[in-house]
């Protein structure tokens, strides 16, 4: 089934660039790569993905990410990775994949007694 | 008054390269470099806006002959001789080409990126080691200036200069494009070092910067920069000059035409 459908998933890009026109409505030929980002807002934080971008290279992706994403001081660090690199599950499979911790309450710890000492739980 | 043209010399500059570079705005190659560019173009006039701050400042405190002696522009003369009070604005919008002191270098038409690139390139590496040296200025409003401002031009210096090595060391066309505008706005780059009155006059008092000192750096850094772009000078050492004493190309009326019609067109208007 999949061969007939034009999947869209986040993270996709390379491959599309690499199919020779079996998918994808437009040529990526010429255009520069394209790059997720990756901002941490201050230290200790982690980093969050903020957006994605064109970049020549890596180089020119974190100064483009300065650029795009920082403006209003949101960070005080930035990754880039090519969004090829990046892979992501199916969405297809997202029945299979997530749907059987539904009914599996026992693995959230709340069938614990806790004493009425302690607090902030 | 010297303390003042020597402000006026620093904030045109300022003023004029960002107003250029403002023209990118919706017409960079792609997205992120529009914004980059843009970006750039924002700090710039907000140095120049601290810098006119000064500037009419110190205007403002000089003595009406004092000050009905330095400008000629019209529009601006009127009012003065109202008897107000100038502001950033009125010396950016009130003054005609003759009385701008930016160098030749900043008003010079983007052309393409390759230009745009090279332009601000020199302008960048030279506007690095000025502000460097200008932090230690004895005025104390010119060091800060300078100090907040070093930040920007860091990154701006970094900028143009990797793009300077992308295009040089990129393809055949982006060599060949860049080299011609190398070529072209190398004769442009004399004059920030050519020292007027204001900069002999500052340099002795301890405010401004020593150019003969900064050019050697300033030589170094955009040799080392043409080298690693694989990129060379042109023989011609031939200079274009005139700029810091107001004598202009006909860029830079283009330039104010364009910048200052809303102001023209409709004095003291607010928006």
């Amino acid at each position: 089934m999949n061969q007939f459908i034009n999947k869209n998933l986040y993270g996709d890009y390379g491959d599309k660039e690499q199919a020779t026109g079996a998918s994808g409505t437009h040529s990526t030929a010429g255009e520069w790569p394209l790059w997720e980002v990756f901002i941490r807002s201050k230290a200790g934080l982690d980093h969050k993905h903020a957006g994605s971008l064109h970049a020549a290279d890596a180089q020119m992706a974190i100064e483009n990410a300065r650029d795009v994403y920082t403006r209003r001081m949101e960070g005080v660090s930035i990754w880039v990775v090519e969004s090829k690199n990046i892979h992501a599950s199916d969405p297809y499979e997202a029945a299979s994949m997530y749907e059987p911790a539904n009914d599996k309450v026992y693995r959230h710890p709340t069938f614990y007694n806790l004493p009425d000492e302690l607090k902030h739980m | 008054m010297n303390q003042l043209l020597y402000t006026l010399q620093i904030a045109d500059n300022a003023l004029i390269i960002g107003h250029r570079i403002s023209e990118w705005c919706g017409h960079g190659p792609i997205l992120e470099q529009d914004i980059a560019i843009t970006n750039t173009s924002l700090d710039h006039l907000g140095q120049a806006r601290s810098l006119y701050q000064h500037a009419a400042d110190m205007f403002n405190a000089l003595s009406a002959e004092q000050k009905n002696a330095l400008f000629t522009s019209t529009a601006l003369q009127n009012k003065i001789n109202k008897g107000e009070n100038i502001d950033e604005d009125d010396l950016a919008y009130l003054r005609d080409s003759w009385d701008f002191r930016n160098v030749l270098l900043t008003e010079q038409p983007n052309k393409d990126w390759a230009y745009t690139i090279v332009r601000s390139f020199f302008y960048d590496a030279f506007n690095f080691y000025f502000y460097t040296e200008l932090q230690k200025s004895k005025d104390s409003v010119l060091a800060a200036i300078a100090e907040k401002s070093l930040k920007e031009v860091t990154y701006h210096l970094r900028w143009s200069s990797e793009w300077m090595i992308r295009l040089g060391d990129g393809t055949d066309e982006s060599k060949e494009r860049i080299q011609e505008a190398v070529d072209n706005r190398w004769a442009y780059t004399g004059e920030f070092f050519e020292a007027t009155e204001a900069d002999k006059a500052m340099l002795a008092e301890g405010i401004g910067v020593d150019l003969a000192g900064i050019k050697t750096k300033w030589m170094e850094r955009v040799n080392a920069v043409l080298e690693e772009a694989t990129l060379t000078l042109p023989a011609n050492n031939w200079m274009h000059s005139g700029g810091k004493e107001c004598r202009h190309s006909e860029n830079l009326g283009f330039v104010l035409a364009e910048m200052q019609f809303m102001q023209r067109a409709y004095p003291d208007m607010e928006w």
